[in-house]
Protein backbone atom coordinates (compact mmCIF):
# COMPACT_ATOMS: atom_id res chain seq x y z
CA UNK A 1 0.00 0.00 0.00
CA UNK A 2 0.93 3.41 -0.79
CA UNK A 3 1.64 6.03 2.55
CA UNK A 4 1.35 9.65 1.48
CA UNK A 5 2.55 13.05 3.74
CA UNK A 6 2.80 11.30 6.74
CA UNK A 7 2.59 13.78 10.09
CA UNK A 8 2.27 11.38 12.64
CA UNK A 9 3.14 7.41 12.25
CA UNK A 10 -0.34 6.15 10.77
CA UNK A 11 0.45 2.87 12.98
CA UNK A 12 0.18 4.90 16.14
CA UNK A 13 -3.53 6.03 14.66
CA UNK A 14 -3.92 2.08 13.79
CA UNK A 15 -3.26 1.14 16.93
CA UNK A 16 -6.13 3.03 18.72
CA UNK A 17 -9.12 1.35 15.60
CA UNK A 18 -10.95 3.33 13.37
CA UNK A 19 -14.32 3.67 12.70
CA UNK A 20 -14.64 0.97 10.18
CA UNK A 21 -12.23 -1.74 9.87
CA UNK A 22 -9.64 -2.00 6.56
CA UNK A 23 -9.96 -5.54 6.32
CA UNK A 24 -12.66 -7.36 7.06
CA UNK A 25 -12.66 -11.37 7.31
CA UNK A 26 -16.26 -12.91 6.60
CA UNK A 27 -16.53 -16.64 6.69
CA UNK A 28 -19.99 -17.49 5.16
CA UNK A 29 -19.64 -21.08 6.64
CA UNK A 30 -18.51 -23.83 7.77
CA UNK A 31 -19.43 -26.03 5.97
CA UNK A 32 -16.04 -27.29 3.77
CA UNK A 33 -15.87 -30.07 1.16
CA UNK A 34 -12.10 -30.31 2.21
CA UNK A 35 -10.78 -31.23 5.64
CA UNK A 36 -7.46 -29.46 5.75
CA UNK A 37 -5.14 -30.46 8.52
CA UNK A 38 -4.45 -27.03 9.89
CA UNK A 39 -7.75 -25.33 9.30
CA UNK A 40 -7.83 -21.88 11.25
CA UNK A 41 -11.67 -22.53 11.94
CA UNK A 42 -12.39 -25.89 12.26
CA UNK A 43 -13.75 -26.26 9.34
CA UNK A 44 -16.58 -29.16 8.08
CA UNK A 45 -20.17 -29.03 8.71
CA UNK A 46 -22.48 -26.41 8.26
CA UNK A 47 -23.35 -25.18 11.25
CA UNK A 48 -27.24 -25.11 11.89
CA UNK A 49 -27.20 -21.21 12.99
CA UNK A 50 -25.55 -19.83 10.15
CA UNK A 51 -26.83 -16.45 9.39
CA UNK A 52 -29.54 -16.62 6.78
CA UNK A 53 -29.65 -15.13 3.33
CA UNK A 54 -31.46 -12.10 4.51
CA UNK A 55 -29.45 -11.76 7.31
CA UNK A 56 -26.12 -11.30 5.11
CA UNK A 57 -27.90 -8.70 3.10
CA UNK A 58 -28.32 -6.81 6.50
CA UNK A 59 -24.63 -7.21 7.20
CA UNK A 60 -23.57 -5.57 3.72
CA UNK A 61 -25.98 -2.69 3.94
CA UNK A 62 -23.66 -1.80 6.66
CA UNK A 63 -20.67 -2.23 5.53
CA UNK A 64 -21.85 -0.04 2.97
CA UNK A 65 -22.90 2.11 5.31
CA UNK A 66 -19.67 2.00 7.16
CA UNK A 67 -17.55 2.32 3.99
CA UNK A 68 -15.71 -0.85 4.49
CA UNK A 69 -14.48 -0.90 0.78
CA UNK A 70 -14.11 -5.05 0.65
CA UNK A 71 -14.60 -8.15 2.51
CA UNK A 72 -12.20 -10.80 2.09
CA UNK A 73 -15.36 -13.87 2.37
CA UNK A 74 -13.88 -17.68 3.58
CA UNK A 75 -15.28 -20.19 5.35
CA UNK A 76 -15.45 -23.32 5.17
CA UNK A 77 -15.96 -23.28 1.96
CA UNK A 78 -17.78 -19.95 0.90
CA UNK A 79 -18.79 -21.19 -2.90
CA UNK A 80 -20.63 -24.57 -1.24
CA UNK A 81 -23.56 -21.83 0.17
CA UNK A 82 -26.76 -22.41 -2.42
CA UNK A 83 -26.92 -18.19 -1.77
CA UNK A 84 -22.94 -17.47 -2.72
CA UNK A 85 -23.33 -15.81 -6.02
CA UNK A 86 -26.53 -13.92 -5.00
CA UNK A 87 -24.43 -12.34 -1.61
CA UNK A 88 -21.58 -11.80 -3.80
CA UNK A 89 -23.72 -9.98 -6.33
CA UNK A 90 -25.35 -7.75 -3.67
CA UNK A 91 -22.05 -6.99 -1.97
CA UNK A 92 -20.59 -5.77 -5.25
CA UNK A 93 -24.08 -3.90 -6.39
CA UNK A 94 -23.66 -2.01 -2.84
CA UNK A 95 -20.15 -1.00 -3.98
CA UNK A 96 -18.96 -3.36 -1.03
CA UNK A 97 -15.81 -5.08 -2.93
CA UNK A 98 -15.45 -8.64 -2.71
CA UNK A 99 -12.22 -11.36 -2.30
CA UNK A 100 -12.85 -14.42 -1.68
CA UNK A 101 -11.03 -17.52 -0.82
CA UNK A 102 -11.56 -20.96 -2.43
CA UNK A 103 -10.19 -24.14 -2.81
CA UNK A 104 -11.42 -24.14 -6.27
CA UNK A 105 -14.36 -26.61 -6.39
CA UNK A 106 -16.77 -24.25 -8.11
CA UNK A 107 -14.42 -22.37 -10.35
CA UNK A 108 -16.15 -23.82 -13.32
CA UNK A 109 -15.24 -22.60 -16.73
CA UNK A 110 -18.53 -20.09 -16.26
CA UNK A 111 -17.51 -19.01 -12.87
CA UNK A 112 -14.57 -18.08 -13.72
CA UNK A 113 -16.01 -15.58 -17.16
CA UNK A 114 -18.47 -14.23 -14.48
CA UNK A 115 -15.32 -13.45 -12.08
CA UNK A 116 -13.70 -12.22 -15.13
CA UNK A 117 -16.13 -9.96 -16.22
CA UNK A 118 -16.45 -7.70 -12.39
CA UNK A 119 -13.93 -5.76 -11.38
CA UNK A 120 -15.52 -5.82 -7.78
CA UNK A 121 -14.11 -9.09 -7.32
CA UNK A 122 -11.06 -10.75 -5.96
CA UNK A 123 -10.28 -14.63 -5.80
CA UNK A 124 -7.83 -16.46 -3.81
CA UNK A 125 -7.51 -20.34 -4.77
CA UNK A 126 -5.65 -21.69 -1.24
CA UNK A 127 -2.58 -24.20 -2.10
CA UNK A 128 -0.23 -25.47 0.62
CA UNK A 129 2.39 -27.45 -1.71
CA UNK A 130 3.79 -26.29 -5.31
CA UNK A 131 3.18 -30.53 -5.91
CA UNK A 132 0.48 -32.63 -5.65
CA UNK A 133 2.28 -34.95 -3.08
CA UNK A 134 3.04 -31.91 -0.52
CA UNK A 135 -0.62 -30.03 -0.93
CA UNK A 136 -2.71 -33.23 -0.78
CA UNK A 137 -0.72 -33.98 2.51
CA UNK A 138 -2.22 -31.31 4.19
CA UNK A 139 -5.23 -30.19 2.03
CA UNK A 140 -6.39 -33.53 0.91
CA UNK A 141 -6.46 -36.03 -2.06
CA UNK A 142 -7.00 -34.65 -5.13
CA UNK A 143 -7.10 -31.21 -3.75
CA UNK A 144 -4.30 -30.41 -5.95
CA UNK A 145 -5.40 -31.03 -9.01
CA UNK A 146 -8.81 -28.90 -7.90
CA UNK A 147 -6.69 -25.80 -7.17
CA UNK A 148 -4.97 -25.98 -10.31
CA UNK A 149 -8.04 -26.55 -12.50
CA UNK A 150 -9.52 -23.45 -11.08
CA UNK A 151 -6.61 -21.62 -11.69
CA UNK A 152 -6.64 -22.84 -15.40
CA UNK A 153 -10.15 -22.46 -15.93
CA UNK A 154 -9.71 -18.41 -14.57
CA UNK A 155 -6.75 -17.50 -16.55
CA UNK A 156 -8.42 -19.14 -19.75
CA UNK A 157 -11.66 -16.56 -18.77
CA UNK A 158 -8.65 -13.62 -19.26
CA UNK A 159 -8.53 -13.34 -15.14
CA UNK A 160 -5.38 -12.07 -14.41
CA UNK A 161 -3.90 -10.98 -10.86
CA UNK A 162 -6.02 -13.47 -8.77
CA UNK A 163 -4.29 -14.90 -5.39
CA UNK A 164 -2.95 -18.07 -5.23
CA UNK A 165 -2.77 -18.18 -0.96
CA UNK A 166 -0.54 -20.89 0.80
CA UNK A 167 0.28 -21.21 3.93
CA UNK A 168 3.96 -21.87 4.38
CA UNK A 169 4.66 -24.71 6.53
CA UNK A 170 7.84 -26.80 7.53
CA UNK A 171 7.14 -28.88 4.25
CA UNK A 172 6.58 -26.20 1.43
CA UNK A 173 9.02 -23.21 2.49
CA UNK A 174 11.24 -24.93 0.15
CA UNK A 175 8.55 -24.45 -2.74
CA UNK A 176 8.80 -20.69 -2.37
CA UNK A 177 10.54 -20.27 -6.02
CA UNK A 178 8.28 -22.84 -7.23
CA UNK A 179 4.93 -21.27 -6.12
CA UNK A 180 5.80 -17.30 -7.45
CA UNK A 181 6.86 -19.57 -11.08
CA UNK A 182 3.39 -21.07 -10.51
CA UNK A 183 1.43 -17.89 -9.97
CA UNK A 184 3.25 -16.42 -12.58
CA UNK A 185 2.94 -19.10 -15.05
CA UNK A 186 -1.26 -18.51 -14.85
CA UNK A 187 -0.33 -14.12 -14.66
CA UNK A 188 -1.74 -14.76 -10.92
CA UNK A 189 0.15 -13.22 -8.13
CA UNK A 190 1.35 -15.15 -5.08
CA UNK A 191 0.00 -14.49 -1.62
CA UNK A 192 1.91 -16.52 1.23
CA UNK A 193 0.76 -16.45 5.12
CA UNK A 194 1.91 -17.83 8.47
CA UNK A 195 0.86 -20.97 9.96
CA UNK A 196 -1.42 -20.63 13.15
CA UNK A 197 -2.07 -22.85 15.81
CA UNK A 198 -5.50 -22.11 15.26
CA UNK A 199 -8.73 -24.76 15.15
CA UNK A 200 -7.19 -27.93 13.65
CA UNK A 201 -4.10 -26.22 13.25
CA UNK A 202 -3.42 -26.21 16.97
CA UNK A 203 -3.34 -30.25 16.44
CA UNK A 204 -0.67 -29.86 13.75
CA UNK A 205 1.43 -27.30 14.91
CA UNK A 206 4.48 -29.16 16.45
CA UNK A 207 4.76 -30.54 12.76
CA UNK A 208 3.93 -27.92 10.85
CA UNK A 209 5.15 -25.00 11.96
CA UNK A 210 8.48 -23.74 10.30
CA UNK A 211 11.70 -24.29 12.14
CA UNK A 212 14.10 -21.95 13.24
CA UNK A 213 16.18 -22.37 10.54
CA UNK A 214 13.43 -22.18 8.04
CA UNK A 215 11.99 -19.27 9.23
CA UNK A 216 15.42 -17.20 8.63
CA UNK A 217 15.19 -18.75 4.70
CA UNK A 218 11.87 -17.48 5.01
CA UNK A 219 12.85 -14.23 5.80
CA UNK A 220 15.51 -13.97 3.62
CA UNK A 221 12.92 -15.02 0.77
CA UNK A 222 11.01 -12.34 1.71
CA UNK A 223 13.18 -9.70 1.74
CA UNK A 224 15.42 -10.60 -1.80
CA UNK A 225 12.35 -11.79 -3.73
CA UNK A 226 9.22 -10.38 -1.94
CA UNK A 227 8.50 -7.30 -3.97
CA UNK A 228 5.05 -8.34 -5.84
CA UNK A 229 4.44 -11.18 -3.03
CA UNK A 230 1.60 -10.18 -0.43
CA UNK A 231 2.24 -11.63 2.77
CA UNK A 232 -1.01 -10.08 4.53
CA UNK A 233 1.15 -8.44 6.75
CA UNK A 234 1.43 -11.79 8.62
CA UNK A 235 4.80 -12.12 8.71
CA UNK A 236 5.75 -9.50 11.09
CA UNK A 237 6.97 -11.33 14.23
CA UNK A 238 9.93 -11.68 11.26
CA UNK A 239 11.15 -8.11 11.35
CA UNK A 240 13.26 -8.95 14.89
CA UNK A 241 15.62 -10.11 12.42
CA UNK A 242 16.42 -6.62 11.26
CA UNK A 243 14.87 -5.14 8.48
CA UNK A 244 11.08 -4.13 8.24
CA UNK A 245 9.04 -6.22 6.08
CA UNK A 246 6.51 -4.38 3.79
CA UNK A 247 3.03 -3.95 5.13
CA UNK A 248 1.73 -2.26 8.73
CA UNK A 249 4.04 -4.32 10.88
CA UNK A 250 1.62 -4.40 13.85
CA UNK A 251 -1.20 -6.85 15.70
CA UNK A 252 -4.65 -5.34 13.30
CA UNK A 253 -6.70 -7.19 15.75
CA UNK A 254 -10.00 -5.69 16.83
CA UNK A 255 -8.21 -2.16 15.34
CA UNK A 256 -8.14 -2.45 11.97
CA UNK A 257 -9.16 -5.87 10.88
CA UNK A 258 -11.90 -8.56 12.46
CA UNK A 259 -13.62 -11.88 11.40
CA UNK A 260 -17.33 -12.47 11.38
CA UNK A 261 -18.10 -15.78 11.51
CA UNK A 262 -20.77 -17.97 9.52
CA UNK A 263 -22.97 -17.58 13.16
CA UNK A 264 -22.53 -13.72 12.93
CA UNK A 265 -20.17 -13.89 15.69
CA UNK A 266 -17.41 -11.23 15.82
CA UNK A 267 -13.65 -12.13 16.34
CA UNK A 268 -11.01 -9.94 17.14
CA UNK A 269 -9.11 -11.70 13.92
CA UNK A 270 -9.60 -14.49 12.13
CA UNK A 271 -7.04 -16.58 14.21
CA UNK A 272 -8.56 -16.16 17.06
CA UNK A 273 -11.74 -18.01 16.80
CA UNK A 274 -12.30 -18.62 20.63
CA UNK A 275 -14.68 -17.29 23.29
CA UNK A 276 -11.36 -15.08 24.31
CA UNK A 277 -11.54 -13.51 21.55
CA UNK A 278 -15.51 -12.91 20.63
CA UNK A 279 -16.73 -9.02 20.86
CA UNK A 280 -20.57 -9.69 20.68
CA UNK A 281 -22.56 -11.16 16.88
CA UNK A 282 -23.82 -9.01 14.27
CA UNK A 283 -27.61 -10.38 15.37
CA UNK A 284 -27.32 -8.26 18.24
CA UNK A 285 -28.98 -4.76 19.04
CA UNK A 286 -26.63 -2.17 16.42
CA UNK A 287 -25.52 -4.84 14.43
CA UNK A 288 -22.02 -4.77 13.18
CA UNK A 289 -21.24 -1.76 14.07
CA UNK A 290 -21.90 -1.38 17.24
CA UNK A 291 -19.92 -4.29 17.82
CA UNK A 292 -16.86 -2.79 15.96
CA UNK A 293 -17.20 0.84 17.76
CA UNK A 294 -18.22 0.03 20.91
CA UNK A 295 -17.27 -3.71 22.32
CA UNK A 296 -15.66 -3.81 25.45
CA UNK A 297 -13.15 -6.44 23.85
CA UNK A 298 -11.96 -4.10 21.18
CA UNK A 299 -12.05 -1.06 22.89
CA UNK A 300 -9.79 -2.98 25.22
CA UNK A 301 -7.66 -3.95 21.96
CA UNK A 302 -7.04 -0.21 21.44
CA UNK A 303 -5.51 0.93 24.73
CA UNK A 304 -1.85 0.82 24.61
CA UNK A 305 -0.48 -2.55 25.24
CA UNK A 306 2.27 -4.03 27.27
CA UNK A 307 4.61 -5.47 25.64
CA UNK A 308 5.75 -7.59 29.15
CA UNK A 309 8.87 -9.30 29.11
CA UNK A 310 9.40 -8.38 25.50
CA UNK A 311 9.73 -4.62 26.14
CA UNK A 312 13.19 -4.67 27.24
CA UNK A 313 14.13 -6.99 23.74
CA UNK A 314 15.81 -4.65 21.26
CA UNK A 315 13.85 -6.47 18.68
CA UNK A 316 10.61 -5.12 20.42
CA UNK A 317 9.92 -2.21 18.07
CA UNK A 318 9.97 -3.61 15.20
CA UNK A 319 8.09 -7.36 16.13
CA UNK A 320 5.84 -5.81 18.59
CA UNK A 321 5.85 -8.95 20.29
CA UNK A 322 3.94 -10.98 17.40
CA UNK A 323 0.87 -12.71 17.14
CA UNK A 324 -1.47 -12.35 19.84
CA UNK A 325 -3.26 -15.88 18.36
CA UNK A 326 -0.65 -17.67 17.93
CA UNK A 327 0.60 -16.90 21.48
CA UNK A 328 -3.19 -17.79 23.13
CA UNK A 329 -3.10 -21.37 20.83
CA UNK A 330 0.12 -22.21 21.86
CA UNK A 331 -0.52 -21.36 25.96
CA UNK A 332 1.89 -18.54 25.68
CA UNK A 333 0.85 -15.07 27.85
CA UNK A 334 -0.42 -12.43 25.65
CA UNK A 335 2.51 -9.88 27.05
CA UNK A 336 4.75 -12.10 26.11
CA UNK A 337 7.22 -13.28 23.15
CA UNK A 338 5.41 -15.04 20.09
CA UNK A 339 6.23 -19.00 19.78
CA UNK A 340 8.36 -17.68 16.93
CA UNK A 341 9.92 -15.71 18.12
CA UNK A 342 12.99 -15.29 16.14
CA UNK A 343 15.38 -14.31 19.35
CA UNK A 344 14.67 -17.62 21.27
CA UNK A 345 12.26 -16.72 23.40
CA UNK A 346 9.21 -18.36 22.49
CA UNK A 347 10.95 -21.90 23.58
CA UNK A 348 11.65 -20.76 26.37
CA UNK A 349 8.09 -19.37 27.36
CA UNK A 350 6.77 -22.70 26.08
CA UNK A 351 9.20 -24.65 28.20
CA UNK A 352 8.00 -22.81 30.96
CA UNK A 353 4.47 -22.39 30.05
CA UNK A 354 4.25 -26.48 29.96
CA UNK A 355 2.41 -28.57 27.81
CA UNK A 356 -1.62 -28.79 28.20
CA UNK A 357 -1.63 -25.19 28.74
CA UNK A 358 -2.85 -23.91 25.70
CA UNK A 359 -6.71 -23.61 25.95
CA UNK A 360 -8.77 -25.64 23.05
CA UNK A 361 -11.00 -23.87 20.63
CA UNK A 362 -14.50 -23.35 21.30
CA UNK A 363 -16.01 -24.58 18.53
CA UNK A 364 -15.48 -27.51 16.17
CA UNK A 365 -17.49 -28.03 12.52
CA UNK A 366 -14.54 -30.57 11.29
CA UNK A 367 -16.52 -33.33 9.46
CA UNK A 368 -16.49 -36.72 11.42
CA UNK A 369 -14.04 -39.05 11.31
CA UNK A 370 -16.38 -42.03 12.30
CA UNK A 371 -19.31 -43.13 10.67
CA UNK A 372 -23.07 -42.68 12.21
CA UNK A 373 -24.40 -46.02 12.94
CA UNK A 374 -26.21 -47.06 9.80
CA UNK A 375 -23.93 -45.12 7.33
CA UNK A 376 -20.80 -45.09 5.55
CA UNK A 377 -19.05 -41.99 5.46
CA UNK A 378 -20.40 -41.60 1.75
CA UNK A 379 -23.66 -41.29 2.97
CA UNK A 380 -24.91 -44.77 1.69
CA UNK A 381 -27.13 -46.51 4.36
CA UNK A 382 -26.57 -50.40 5.82
CA UNK A 383 -28.82 -52.14 7.46
CA UNK A 384 -29.13 -51.57 11.20
CA UNK A 385 -30.15 -54.23 13.50
CA UNK A 386 -32.34 -52.94 15.91
CA UNK A 387 -34.00 -53.81 19.14
CA UNK A 388 -37.15 -52.04 20.40
CA UNK A 389 -37.27 -51.38 24.69
CA UNK A 390 -35.10 -48.73 26.69
CA UNK A 391 -32.00 -47.81 25.95
CA UNK A 392 -29.56 -50.12 28.09
CA UNK A 393 -28.40 -48.45 31.51
CA UNK A 394 -24.60 -49.18 30.81
CA UNK A 395 -25.28 -47.07 26.89
CA UNK A 396 -24.68 -43.55 26.48
CA UNK A 397 -27.36 -41.19 25.31
CA UNK A 398 -25.14 -40.17 22.13
CA UNK A 399 -23.18 -42.61 20.71
CA UNK A 400 -19.14 -42.81 20.80
CA UNK A 401 -19.33 -41.15 17.10
CA UNK A 402 -20.36 -37.37 18.74
CA UNK A 403 -21.54 -36.23 21.48
CA UNK A 404 -24.29 -34.33 19.92
CA UNK A 405 -27.66 -35.10 18.53
CA UNK A 406 -27.90 -35.55 14.88
CA UNK A 407 -29.31 -32.36 12.57
CA UNK A 408 -30.85 -31.87 9.42
CA UNK A 409 -28.57 -29.53 8.11
CA UNK A 410 -25.69 -31.31 9.07
CA UNK A 411 -25.85 -33.10 5.85
CA UNK A 412 -23.25 -33.08 3.80
CA UNK A 413 -23.22 -29.63 2.00
CA UNK A 414 -22.64 -30.91 -1.36
CA UNK A 415 -25.17 -33.29 -1.45
CA UNK A 416 -26.27 -33.94 -4.95
CA UNK A 417 -22.63 -32.16 -6.21
CA UNK A 418 -20.38 -33.61 -8.36
CA UNK A 419 -16.59 -31.80 -7.79
CA UNK A 420 -14.58 -30.69 -10.69
CA UNK A 421 -12.15 -33.42 -9.55
CA UNK A 422 -13.09 -36.00 -6.81
CA UNK A 423 -11.96 -35.21 -3.10
CA UNK A 424 -11.46 -37.26 -0.48
CA UNK A 425 -10.90 -35.89 3.39
CA UNK A 426 -6.95 -35.29 3.77
CA UNK A 427 -5.45 -38.27 6.17
CA UNK A 428 -5.26 -37.11 9.81
CA UNK B 1 4.16 -1.41 -0.66
CA UNK B 2 5.46 1.31 -3.71
CA UNK B 3 8.54 3.47 -2.72
CA UNK B 4 8.58 6.45 -5.23
CA UNK B 5 12.26 7.80 -5.79
CA UNK B 6 12.23 8.03 -9.53
CA UNK B 7 8.53 9.32 -10.43
CA UNK B 8 8.16 12.34 -12.76
CA UNK B 9 7.45 16.11 -11.04
CA UNK B 10 4.13 16.59 -10.66
CA UNK B 11 2.36 19.06 -12.58
CA UNK B 12 0.63 21.23 -9.79
CA UNK B 13 -1.16 23.71 -12.78
CA UNK B 14 -2.67 20.90 -14.60
CA UNK B 15 -6.39 19.86 -13.83
CA UNK B 16 -6.87 16.33 -11.79
CA UNK B 17 -9.60 14.58 -10.56
CA UNK B 18 -10.16 11.75 -8.28
CA UNK B 19 -10.25 8.66 -10.51
CA UNK B 20 -13.71 7.08 -10.69
CA UNK B 21 -13.25 4.10 -9.24
CA UNK B 22 -11.67 5.78 -6.26
CA UNK B 23 -13.85 5.37 -2.88
CA UNK B 24 -13.14 7.77 -0.36
CA UNK B 25 -13.52 7.19 3.36
CA UNK B 26 -12.51 10.19 6.01
CA UNK B 27 -10.81 8.93 9.40
CA UNK B 28 -9.55 11.04 12.10
CA UNK B 29 -5.55 11.03 10.62
CA UNK B 30 -7.13 12.02 6.89
CA UNK B 31 -8.61 9.16 5.06
CA UNK B 32 -8.36 5.80 3.88
CA UNK B 33 -8.75 5.52 -0.51
CA UNK B 34 -9.67 2.34 -1.94
CA UNK B 35 -9.42 1.30 -5.83
CA UNK B 36 -11.29 -0.84 -7.31
CA UNK B 37 -9.49 -1.36 -10.23
CA UNK B 38 -6.39 -2.27 -9.03
CA UNK B 39 -7.35 -3.21 -5.79
CA UNK B 40 -4.79 -1.06 -3.94
CA UNK B 41 -5.08 1.05 -0.80
CA UNK B 42 -3.59 4.35 0.49
CA UNK B 43 -4.29 6.50 3.33
CA UNK B 44 -4.09 9.94 2.97
CA UNK B 45 -2.26 11.29 5.84
CA UNK B 46 -3.90 14.66 7.46
CA UNK B 47 -7.65 16.13 7.18
CA UNK B 48 -6.08 18.81 4.65
CA UNK B 49 -4.73 16.40 2.17
CA UNK B 50 -7.98 15.11 2.01
CA UNK B 51 -9.67 18.38 1.53
CA UNK B 52 -7.30 19.02 -1.52
CA UNK B 53 -8.11 15.79 -2.87
CA UNK B 54 -11.64 16.10 -2.42
CA UNK B 55 -11.96 19.46 -4.21
CA UNK B 56 -8.91 18.37 -7.30
CA UNK B 57 -12.61 17.40 -9.48
CA UNK B 58 -14.08 21.17 -9.35
CA UNK B 59 -10.58 23.41 -9.04
CA UNK B 60 -8.87 24.69 -12.45
CA UNK B 61 -5.52 23.07 -11.24
CA UNK B 62 -4.19 20.99 -8.17
CA UNK B 63 -2.17 24.39 -7.28
CA UNK B 64 -5.80 26.20 -7.04
CA UNK B 65 -7.07 23.27 -5.06
CA UNK B 66 -4.33 23.49 -2.51
CA UNK B 67 -4.72 27.28 -1.98
CA UNK B 68 -8.47 26.80 -1.68
CA UNK B 69 -7.62 24.20 1.09
CA UNK B 70 -5.52 27.09 2.66
CA UNK B 71 -2.11 25.33 1.91
CA UNK B 72 0.81 28.07 1.99
CA UNK B 73 3.56 28.35 -0.86
CA UNK B 74 6.05 26.72 1.66
CA UNK B 75 4.25 23.63 2.35
CA UNK B 76 3.48 23.37 -1.48
CA UNK B 77 6.37 21.03 -2.60
CA UNK B 78 5.10 18.05 0.70
CA UNK B 79 1.26 18.45 -1.22
CA UNK B 80 2.70 18.10 -4.62
CA UNK B 81 4.97 14.90 -3.56
CA UNK B 82 1.78 13.39 -2.16
CA UNK B 83 -0.39 14.21 -4.79
CA UNK B 84 2.20 13.00 -7.54
CA UNK B 85 2.84 9.43 -5.28
CA UNK B 86 -1.26 9.37 -5.67
CA UNK B 87 -1.32 9.95 -9.22
CA UNK B 88 1.54 7.12 -9.54
CA UNK B 89 -0.81 4.29 -7.51
CA UNK B 90 -3.85 5.84 -9.88
CA UNK B 91 -5.83 7.32 -7.10
CA UNK B 92 -5.86 10.22 -8.96
CA UNK B 93 -5.68 10.99 -12.68
CA UNK B 94 -5.66 14.20 -14.95
CA UNK B 95 -8.94 15.86 -16.37
CA UNK B 96 -9.06 17.69 -19.72
CA UNK B 97 -10.23 20.92 -18.75
CA UNK B 98 -14.07 21.67 -18.83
Amino acid sequence: MTVTAAPLPLTEQFKAGLDAPICLTWELTYACNLSCVHCLSSSGRRDPRELSTAECKRVIDELERMQVFYVNIGGGEPTVRPDFWELVDYATAHRVGVKFSTNGVRITPDAAAKLAGSDYIDVQISLDGATAEVNDAVRGRGSFDMAVAAMRNLAAAGFTGFKISVVVTRRNVSQLDDFKALADSFGAQLRITRLRPSGRGADVWDELHPTASQQRELYDWLVARGENVLTGDSFFHLAGYGQELPGLNLCGAGRVVCLIDPVGDVYACPFAIHDAFRAGNVRDTGGFAEVWRSSALFTDLRRPQSGGACTSCSAFDACQGGCMAAKFFTGLPLDGPDPECVRGFGEAALAAAGSGSAPRPSGDHSHRVTPPPGRTLSGSRQPVPVSIGPRPADQPVSASWRSVPDRACDSSPLAGFRPVAETQPAQR
Amino acid sequence: MSTNEQHAAFDLDAAWQLHPQVSVRPERFGALLYHFGTRRLSFLKSPALLTVVESLGTQPSARAACASAGISPAEMPGYARALETLAASQMIRGRTAA
